[in-house]
């Protein structure tokens, strides 16, 4: 009895065992093995042994398991896809506004593949599919119909640490006011402190100590130029990849261009990063491209010779120099050796050149000068210094030949090229500049059909390194006057003699006090 | 990058400016081959371009049995007849690093540099003398080719391994980094050999991988910040320039293995990058 007893706990035991539930699925073996068994039994396969493992799979498979992952899948957050949404509406086909005509539209936006396709030829330039998305990215700038654009072309693309930018160019119809554009102009960093300098008033105020005040009176602020003039005369609009929203950036003082001559920064790629350099940079990344974007203009944008003359009907400013042109109806062509004649005898600037005081037209501070005495209306007896008249800066007129560039340490300014040997008969002729690596012109046709572009980053090429301002020396000690001045110090003799006078002093200063007094007591008697 | 798929690869770096002109791709293409072929190299790199003033010369690299020292360095003006340029000489690279200006665009061309010598001669007087130190155009060319190199050529970590032989191979199993990974500057390393990781302690080099991390890696670059790394693409492309030498350009598809480099400017070192920064 014993026997069997134990003999049905160790059946018991084995048969709970196999009937433990697998976690995985909820089967069990002992329900899995015997419905292997009976399935092999009615079946009576030939080889069951060789098949057993394979039945055994097929027996698991038959057997209906829920998933007991219910959760849905993650849907994991993209960089690329969020670039391609914003991308895509690129693609999409724009209803043209009906109260403005389709015609307008269609003149504005150039042939960006057709300047890319040429470009290409040369070996210069940005990958065509990103072209062709910068394209359709103008194009539904220009649709949106956000600034009145008279004339728009891709002026080129400019490398960052960060991000880069691409730039396009464009001519506005109107002329805003200039409070809202100068608006936009952050506030200087670390404008130079404005003291009342001046006069050293030493009739005045004796009694406290005056803390010396500088002498120093910062240089008066040349005024920038207006909008739609001179190194304003288009406006730019940035962005760091096709498709996102253009920027617009502001228009660009003459203290900036100054600046930004004498500093060499990297740009981050966003466009209200600090430029932090010595002398401090007036403004934020956005004005230092644009300094930067002018000065490249000024330099590298440049038209075969005859395709632009000076505009005839203008009145005649023959002492300031013609600012403007217009296309010459009768420009007969040029032929390709010409074009790409290694003295480049035949290419002009058009971009009116950027004098050192950092304008196209010379502006007399010293009128700046006699406005701010006129305002001030004081009459202090200040000794007017010589007004001595600057001499106006003169900067080469619009329309120089390039030939006509200063060398870099004896390298050219410019190089020209043919596009390509094998085949003159379709050679572009391209032009890279020495100066701003990174800026190329090429023409074809005759030179009736060209274009410039500047791909790089933004940097003027030196030969030698850059030589940075050192800051200015502090003020070394106080100005020589009366207070400051040590005095020697005074001898015995000088002494005793100084001791006598007091004493002097003090018993007249008794004698005559007793005098008063008698009198007063006189006075009291009567 | 690889001559074989360089009209595919060289798309990759057309955001920085640097393209062929389909001209220059198919010139290329079969010239490479041949040069491949008639060098008996194991592979052929397009390294770049150098801008002369009047011309520009087209850089190829040949590689032998070891991808790091048995580099042979080919020119061309017109990416069909190739001229080998000498090997760089350490006093070579001396010499020429005191060449200034641009190249000419003639191999032929002789730099000279003018150094002023004060030598005391008798009764304490000085005299100054002139020397003038020629440098070849090829040598300088050879030079700076060498120079970046030797400072910018990056590679993706564990795109090479280093065999027990100490041979540098590619790495078979390499798979291209991840994004995030691809995002971190520690995964890029420099193809030369190793300076800085002589210098790391036992403690932390104890944690590297010595078939993998036998390169220093680009964190460690001074000045920091001296590479811009970027994503095209959104993810899809990781672009690296170096602020070092403008104009060297880097690559990556991450998830693939696909990346190469290419140099693409004037050739000359960036000095002011500290003031720059």
């Amino acid at each position: 009895m014993e026997d069997s007893e134990f003999n049905e706990s160790y059946y018991s035991n084995a048969k709970s065992y196999l009937l433990t539930c697998s976690t995985d699925t909820g089967a069990n073996l002992y329900d899995h093995l015997s419905h292997l068994l009976t399935k092999i039994l009615i079946g009576t396969p030939a080889d069951p042994l060789a098949t057993l493992e394979e039945d055994s799979r097929d027996a698991k498979k038959c057997r209906v398991t829920s998933d007991p992952q219910q959760l849905r899948d993650q849907w994991h957050f993209d960089h690329k896809w969020n670039l391609a949404s914003k991308q895509i509406k690129l693609f999409q086909k724009h209803d043209h506004n009906p109260s403005t005509p389709e015609s307008e539209d269609e003149d504005i936006l150039p042939n960006l593949m057709r300047i890319a396709h040429y470009f290409e030829l040369s070996g210069e330039g940005i990958q065509r599919e990103e072209m062709f998305r910068i394209w359709l990215a103008m194009n539904q700038f220009l649709s949106s119909e956000l600034y009145p654009i008279e004339n728009i072309r891709l002026w080129g693309k400019v490398l960052g640490t960060r991000r880069n930018y691409i730039v396009l160019e464009a001519e506005l119809s109107e002329t805003e006011d200039e409070e809202t554009n100068l608006e936009q102009t952050s506030t200087p960093l670390n404008s130079p402190v404005n003291c009342q300098g001046g006069t050293q008033d030493t009739e005045s105020d004796i009694d406290s100590d005056v803390i010396p005040t500088t002498i120093y009176r910062p240089p008066p602020v040349i005024p920038a130029e207006q909008s739609g003039t001179g190194v304003n005369k288009k406006t730019y609009f940035v962005c760091n990849e096709p498709g996102e929203e253009w920027i617009r950036l502001p228009d660009v003082t003459p203290a900036q261009i100054v600046c930004a001559r004498q500093i060499k920064k990297f740009l981050s790629g966003d466009v209200n990063a600090l430029v932090i350099s010595n002398p401090p940079f007036p403004g934020h990344e956005m004005n230092y491209l644009r300094a930067q974007i002018a000065r490249i203009s000024a330099s590298t944008v440049i038209s075969p010779q005859g395709v632009y003359k000076f505009d005839e009907e203008a009145e005649g400013e023959e002492e300031e120099g013609r600012d403007s042109y217009v296309p010459d109806p009768d420009f007969e062509g040029l032929t390709m050796a010409e074009l790409a004649d290694p003295e480049i005898r035949y290419w002009v600037h058009h971009v009116p050149y950027i004098l050192p005081q950092g304008r196209t037209k010379w502006f007399n501070p010293v009128h700046l000068k006699h406005q701010e005495e006129m305002d001030e209306g004081e009459e202090e007896d200040e000794e007017r210094e010589e007004a001595d008249e600057p001499e106006p800066e003169v900067g080469p007129p619009l329309l120089t030949p390039i030939l006509e560039d200063e060398d870099i340490d004896g390298a050219p300014p410019w190089v020209a090229h043919y596009s390509t040997k094998l085949v003159p008969e379709y050679a572009v002729a391209i032009l890279h500049s020495s100066l701003w690596p990174g800026a190329h012109a090429f023409a074809v046709e005759q030179g009736k059909y060209f274009e410039n572009i500047y791909i790089g980053w933004g940097m003027k090429y030196t030969a030698t390194h850059l030589e940075p301002v050192l800051p200015p020396l502090p003020q070394l000690e106080f100005p020589s006057g009366p207070e400051t001045t040590e005095d020697e110090d005074p001898t015995p003799e000088v002494e005793a003699a100084w001791r006598k006078r007091q004493q002097e002093w003090a018993r007249k200063m008794e004698e005559e006090a007793e005098a008063a007094e008698e009198e007063e007591s006189d006075e009291d008697d009567y | 990058m690889e001559a074989e798929s360089l009209h595919l690869e060289v798309d990759y770096v057309g955001s920085s400016g640097t393209i062929l002109s389909p001209e220059q791709k198919a010139a290329l293409q079969t010239s490479l081959v041949i040069l491949k072929n008639n060098q008996k190299f194991n592979r052929v790199y397009y390294w770049g371009k150098i801008l002369g003033v009047k011309d520009d010369y087209f850089i190829a690299q040949g590689i032998g049995k070891d991808e790091m020292n048995d580099k042979t360095t080919l020119y061309s003006k017109d990416c069909v007849n190739w001229n080998l340029l000498p090997p760089a000489t350490d006093a070579m690279k001396k010499t020429s690093r005191l060449a200034k200006g641009r190249f000419t665009g003639d191999p032929s061309y002789e730099f000279e540099h003018v150094e002023v010598k004060k030598t005391y001669g008798e009764n304490d007087e000085v005299q100054e003398e002139e020397e003038t130190i020629p440098i070849k155009e090829e040598d300088r060319l050879a030079s700076v080719i060498s120079d970046i190199d030797n400072d910018v050529s990056i590679v993706p970590r564990a795109a090479f391994i280093k065999r027990p032989a100490g041979q540098v191979v590619k790495n078979r199993s390499f798979e291209g980094l991840t994004v995030q990974e691809a995002a971190k500057l520690s995964s890029y390393m420099h193809f030369r050999d190793a300076v800085k990781l002589n210098e790391k302690t036992l403690l932390q080099r104890a944690n590297l991988d010595k078939a993998i991390d036998f390169l220093d890696i680009i964190e460690e670059d001074i000045p920091k910040g001296s590479w811009s790394l970027q994503f095209e693409r959104g993810s899809g492309l990781v672009t690296l320039r170096s602020l070092l030498w403008l104009g060297y350009v880097f690559y990556h598809v991450p998830g693939t293995r696909k990346f190469g480099c290419v140099y693409t400017g004037t050739g000359e070192k960036n000095q002011d990058l500290p003031f720059m920064l």
